[in-house]
C-alpha cells in the first residue's frame, strides 16, 4: 500500500463526487481517488449489477478486477482498450456487415462468474440440451410427445424450420445437436434465465477464444490474481464430438468444416475452428456428391468426406431439396446423409427445437424426457395462440417485448416501452394476422457489468451464450461462453449487428490461491487430457524429475574474449 | 489438399513476389529519373512497356505521377504493388485455414497499413514506400519460411513465388534492353536485385557488363538469378509430381515447359544469349505463362456445375 497522503484539491473534488460510494464500502477493497474517478459515472438502475452489490460494495467475485483496474489511470485505461481493439483488427478478428469487415468490439474488463453459480448454469444448459436432443429424436421419430399431449401437433408442423427432409436421416451416434448455444440472461434478482435456444448453427465461440487471448495480453495483472477455467479446450472437444459422430464403421473419419465463404459474417470463426481442429475448410464448390458419397476436390484427386460440420443454413445446404439456386451447398448431400455415408452436423431440421414458440414448452420437455425439474427457468412468456393470452398481450403491448418466433440476431423484436405509437399499431396488426408467428415476454432488465466507455467505466447490459458440445456420451459446456454487451447506454439489445460488443467471461475455479482466506481449499480438479485416440499422451513418468540442460553454446567470440582478458 | 486452397497459395506466392520485384524495378527507375529529369517521358514509357501495361493514352507526356498511380498505388489492378498486396491478402483470407496465422497477420497488417504508407510516401518520396514494401514482403516470406510445413501447401506457395521471380527478373533485365543508352546500367540492375555485393565478391576484378549479365541470368548460387529461380520452380513442380518418372521424358506439361526453359539457359553461353537478349527474355516469359496454365489445368480444375435447379 502506498502511504496515505492528503488528497490534492482536484482529487478531493473527485473524492467528494464519490463519497457516497467510498463511505458505503464495507468490503476491504480500498479506493484510490483516481480509481473512484473512473467509476464516477457509474449509475445504478433496476438491473442487477454483477460487480456492485450496492453503491460502493463490490461482490467478492470482482475483487481481482477492482485490484487490476485500481492500478490504471484514465489514460492507461484508454491505451489498453485501444491496444485491444487494434489487436483484433490486425489478426482479422472481424465480422462482416454488408460486405465490410468490421472488428467485433471487445471490452477490456472481463465478466466474472463464481464457481458455484457456474455449476448451476453448466448443469442447467446441459440438461436443456439433453431434453432438446430427446425431443428432436422424438419429433423425427415416433412423436410420443404429441401422443402424450405435451406439445400439440400443430406447434410442430407449423414451425418454419420443421423439415420433412430430416425424416429417415438417422444420426450414427444419436446426436443431432452437436453444438448448442443457449442464450441466458440474469434478471433483476440476479437469477439466470433462458432467453432462447440455438441448436441450428450457433456462432460466437471464436470470440470466446479470441477474447481470452487478447484480454490476457492487455490485462495480465488481472489473470495473476484469479484462477480462471480455461476455454482453450473447445476445438479439441468439438473435434472429438465430430469424430464420434462419424458414420458407422469409420474409425478415422475425414472431417470438413463447410463455410458459405469469405463474405459470411462468421467467416473468421470458421477459419479459426478449422485451423484449431486441423480440418479442411471447404466451400460448397469444393464438394462433389456421387453414388451417395461426398468427396472433396483436392490436388491429388477426389477424397471421401465422412463428417461435415456445416455452418451453412439448412435452406442452402442442398439445392436438390431446398433452395434450388443455392451454390453454397452441394447437390446430393442430404441423400448421402440419408444413406448413412456422411454425417451432417448439426443435423438438418433442428430448427424445430429452437422455434420461439416451442421454447415455451421446453421446461415441460425437461420434465417429460428427463424426469427432472428444469435447473434454469425460462423468461415468463405468453403463447399468443391462446385467446386469453392474446387478449392480455394486446392490452399490454406497450409493457411487453414481442419477438417473431423464427427471428434471430435481434431482428423484428419490438420492446414495448421503447416503441412509438405507430410501431405498436403496426405490431398489433401483425400479431392479429399471425398469432403463431409471435411470442410476448415481460421486459427483463438484463444484468449490468462495468464496461469501458471512453475513459470512464459505466454499467452496460449483458447476456451470456454458453456453448455446449455433445459427443453422444456426454454434453460438455465450455466454461464461460460469450458475454455480449449492449454498448449504447440503457440499450437492452446485445446483438453484434445492432451495436453490441463482447467481453471475456471468466469462470472462477473452485480452488483459489492460498492467499484467499474465505474459501476452503479443495483438491484441484485433475487436468483433463483431451486425447481423441486415447493413447497419445505422454505419461509423466517418462520425463526425468530434474532436467540437466546445457547452457546455450556461447560461440567462439566469447571464448576469445576470455583469452584476451587472461593475457 | 483442396484445389481451391492450392490455387490461392500459388497466387499468394506470386503476388508477394510481384509486389517485391515491382517495388525494386520502380525504385531504380525513379532514381534514374531523379538523376536526369530529361529522360522522364522516355523512361516512363519504357517502364509501362516492360511491365506489360498500356501507356496512358492521352497523348501528353508520361511521368512519375502516372507510373506511381498505375504501377504502385492502383488498388484495382493486381499488377500494381498495392493491388498485388491486396490480392495476396484476399487469397490468404480465403485460404485462411492453410496459411499460418503469423503469415496471415503479416499480410493483413501490410494491407491495413497501405493507405498510411502511401500518404507518407507522398510527403517523403516514393523510395520510402518501396523500402517498406520490400521489408513487408521479406517479412511475409520469412514468416512463411519459419511457420509453414514443407508439405504441398508450401510447394504451391514457393512454386508461385519462383515462377513470378523468373518472370519479374526477365522484366527487370528487359529494362536494360529497352532503355538503350538512357536505360539503367547493369550495375543498377544488380543493385535492384540486392545482388551487387554478391556479384562483386564473385567476380572481383572482372567487372563488366558481360559478367554482370552472366550473374543475373546464369548464376547457380544467387537466389534472384533467373537460372536459380527457374531451377527452383522446376524442382517444386517435380516434387508436387511425386517424382513419378516414366521411362521416357515426363508427363507433366508444366515440368516440360520449365525444364526446357532452364536447359535453354543452362547450356547456352552468355555471349550467345546477349546476341538476342530480347528474344530470349520473351521466350522465358511465355514459358512462365504456359507453365501457369498447365499447372492450373492439372491442379486447380474448376468446379463444373453439375446440377442446376429449376428455380433459376
Amino acid at each position: 500500500m502506498p502511504p496515505t497522503v492528503e488528497p490534492s484539491p482536484a482529487d478531493a473534488a473527485a473524492l467528494a463526487a464519490v463519497s457516497a460510494v467510498v463511505n458505503a464500502a464495507e468490503t476491504s477493497a480500498p479506493y484510490r481517488a483516481d480509481v473512484a474517478d473512473l467509476f464516477s459515472d457509474y449509475s445504478f438502475g433496476r438491473a442487477w449489477d454483477e460487480m456492485f452489490a450496492s453503491p460502493g460494495v463490490t461482490r467478492p467475485a470482482y475483487d481481482a478486477v477492482i485490484k487490476a483496474v485500481q492500478a490504471l489511470d484514465a489514460d492507461e485505461l484508454k491505451a489498453r482498450a485501444d491496444s485491444l481493439a487494434r489487436s483484433f483488427l490486425d489478426r482479422g478478428v472481424t465480422f462482416d456487415v454488408g460486405g465490410v469487415e468490421s472488428p467485433f468490439p471487445t471490452d477490456l474488463i472481463p465478466r466474472i462468474i463464481e464457481a458455484a453459480e457456474w455449476d448451476v448454469v453448466s448443469r442447467g444448459v446441459s440438461q436443456r440440451v439433453k431434453a432438446l436432443e430427446a425431443f428432436l429424436a422424438d419429433v423425427y421419430g415416433d412423436r410420443r410427445v404429441v401422443e402424450d399431449g405435451v406439445v400439440p401437433q400443430r406447434v410442430l408442423i407449423t414451425s418454419k424450420y420443421f423439415e420433412r427432409h430430416a425424416y429417415g436421416i438417422e444420426p450414427a451416434n444419436g446426436v443431432r445437436i452437436h453444438v448448442a448455444g443457449i442464450d441466458l440472461i440474469r434478471d433483476e434478482q440476479g437469477k439466470f434465465r433462458v432467453l432462447e435456444d440455438n441448436v441450428r448453427i450457433p456462432s460466437g465461440v471464436s470470440y470466446v477464444l479470441e477474447n481470452r487471448r487478447a484480454t490476457m495480453q492487455v490485462l495480465p495483472e488481472l489473470f495473476s490474481g484469479v484462477r480462471a477455467r480455461t476455454v482453450s479446450d473447445y476445438p479439441a472437444k468439438l473435434l472429438q464430438a465430430l469424430r464420434k459422430a462419424a458414420p458407422r464403421g469409420i474409425s478415422d473419419p475425414t472431417i470438413v468444416l463447410l463455410t458459405p465463404g469469405a463474405y459470411n459474417a462468421a467467416y473468421f470463426e470458421h477459419t479459426l475452428l478449422a485451423r484449431t481442429m486441423g480440418v479442411e475448410l471447404v466451400e460448397g464448390r469444393d464438394l462433389v456428391c456421387s453414388n451417395n458419397t461426398v468427396r472433396m476436390r483436392t490436388t491429388s484427386g477426389e477424397r471421401r468426406v465422412d463428417v461435415i460440420y456445416r455452418r451453412v443454413d439448412d435452406a442452402f445446404l442442398d439445392p436438390v431439396h431446398f433452395i434450388p439456386t443455392s451454390v453454397l451447398g452441394c447437390p446430393g448431400l442430404l441423400t448421402a446423409a440419408r444413406a448413412g455415408n456422411v454425417t451432417i452436423a448439426n443435423a438438418v431440421g433442428n430448427g424445430v427445437a429452437d422455434d420461439k414458440l416451442l421454447y415455451t414448452y421446453v421446461p415441460d420437455l425437461v420434465r417429460y424426457y428427463l424426469n427432472e425439474e428444469p435447473l434454469i427457468d425460462n423468461v415468463d412468456t405468453f403463447r399468443l395462440e391462446e385467446p386469453a393470452h392474446l387478449a392480455e398481450v394486446l392490452d399490454r403491448l406497450d409493457e411487453l417485448v414481442l419477438k417473431p418466433v423464427d427471428g434471430s440476431g435481434g431482428k423484428g423484436i419490438v420492446i414495448g416501452p421503447q416503441a412509438s405509437k405507430d410501431e405498436l399499431d403496426e405490431l398489433r396488426t401483425k400479431v392479429l394476422e399471425d398469432p403463431r408467428g409471435w411470442i410476448a415476454q415481460q421486459v427483463v432488465h438484463l444484468s449490468t457489468v462495468p464496461t469501458v466507455i471512453g475513459d470512464k467505466i459505466a454499467p452496460r447490459h449483458v447476456d451470456l451464450r454458453p456453448f455446449a458440445v455433445s459427443d453422444g456420451d456426454d454434453v460438455w459446456v465450455l466454461p464461460g461462453g460469450l458475454t455480449r454487451v449492449a454498448l449504447p447506454e440503457g440499450s437492452l439489445v446485445v446483438n453484434s449487428s445492432q451495436g453490441g460488443g463482447s467481453k471475456d467471461t471468466l469462470v472462477l475455479d473452485k480452488v483459489r490461491f492460498a492467499g484467499d482466506n474465505d474459501l476452503t481449499a479443495e483438491e484441484p480438479p485433475p487436468v483433463e487430457e483431451v486425447d481423441t485416440d486415447g493413447d497419445g499422451s505422454i505419461p509423466a513418468a517418462a520425463l526425468p524429475a530434474q532436467l540437466n540442460m546445457r547452457s546455450p553454446d556461447p560461440g567462439p567470440l566469447a571464448a576469445q574474449d576470455q583469452q584476451q582478458q587472461q593475457q | 489438399m483442396l484445389s481451391r486452397i492450392a490455387e490461392s497459395l500459388f497466387w499468394i506466392g506470386r503476388y508477394i513476389e510481384r509486389a517485391d520485384d515491382t517495388a525494386r524495378i520502380l525504385d531504380i527507375y525513379l532514381q534514374q529519373i531523379l538523376e536526369d529529369a530529361s529522360v522522364e517521358d522516355g523512361a516512363c514509357r519504357s517502364l509501362f512497356e516492360v511491365m506489360g501495361r498500356d501507356v496512358p493514352a492521352d497523348g501528353g507526356p508520361v511521368g512519375t505521377r502516372e507510373v506511381l498511380g498505375q504501377l504502385a498505388y492502383d488498388r484495382q489492378s493486381s499488377s500494381s504493388i498495392t493491388g498485388a498486396l491486396a490480392a495476396a491478402r484476399v487469397n490468404a483470407r480465403s485460404a485462411r485455414d492453410s496459411v499460418s496465422s503469423e503469415m496471415w497477420e503479416a499480410l493483413n497488417l501490410t494491407y491495413l497499413d497501405l493507405s498510411e504508407q502511401r500518404r507518407r510516401a507522398e510527403r517523403v518520396g516514393p523510395h520510402r514506400f518501396f523500402q517498406w514494401v520490400r521489408e513487408r514482403t521479406s517479412l511475409a516470406n520469412g514468416v512463411a519460411d519459419a511457420t509453414m510445413s514443407r508439405d504441398d501447401s508450401w510447394l504451391f506457395l514457393d512454386l508461385g513465388r519462383s515462377i513470378e521471380r523468373v518472370d519479374m527478373t526477365a522484366r527487370l533485365i528487359t529494362t536494360r534492353v529497352a532503355g538503350g543508352a538512357t536505360g539503367p546500367t547493369w550495375t543498377t540492375l544488380l543493385r535492384a536485385c540486392g545482388a551487387n555485393e554478391a556479384y562483386l565478391r564473385t567476380y572481383r576484378g572482372r567487372v563488366s557488363d558481360r559478367t554482370a549479365a552472366e550473374f543475373l541470368l546464369l548464376d547457380r548460387l544467387f537466389p534472384r538469378s533467373m537460372f536459380f529461380a527457374l531451377s527452383r520452380a522446376e524442382d517444386r513442380i517435380s516434387m508436387l509430381d511425386r517424382g513419378e518418372e516414366g521411362r521416357v521424358g515426363t508427363e507433366d506439361a508444366a515440368r516440360r515447359l520449365l525444364g526446357r526453359a532452364r536447359t535453354g539457359l543452362e547450356f547456352r553461353g552468355v555471349d550467345e544469349m546477349l546476341s538476342d537478349l530480347p528474344g530470349y527474355l520473351e521466350s522465358i516469359q511465355s514459358a512462365c505463362a504456359d507453365a501457369t496454365t498447365a499447372i492450373g489445368t492439372r491442379y486447380f480444375p474448376h468446379a463444373v456445375i453439375q446440377w442446376v435447379g429449376k428455380g433459376a
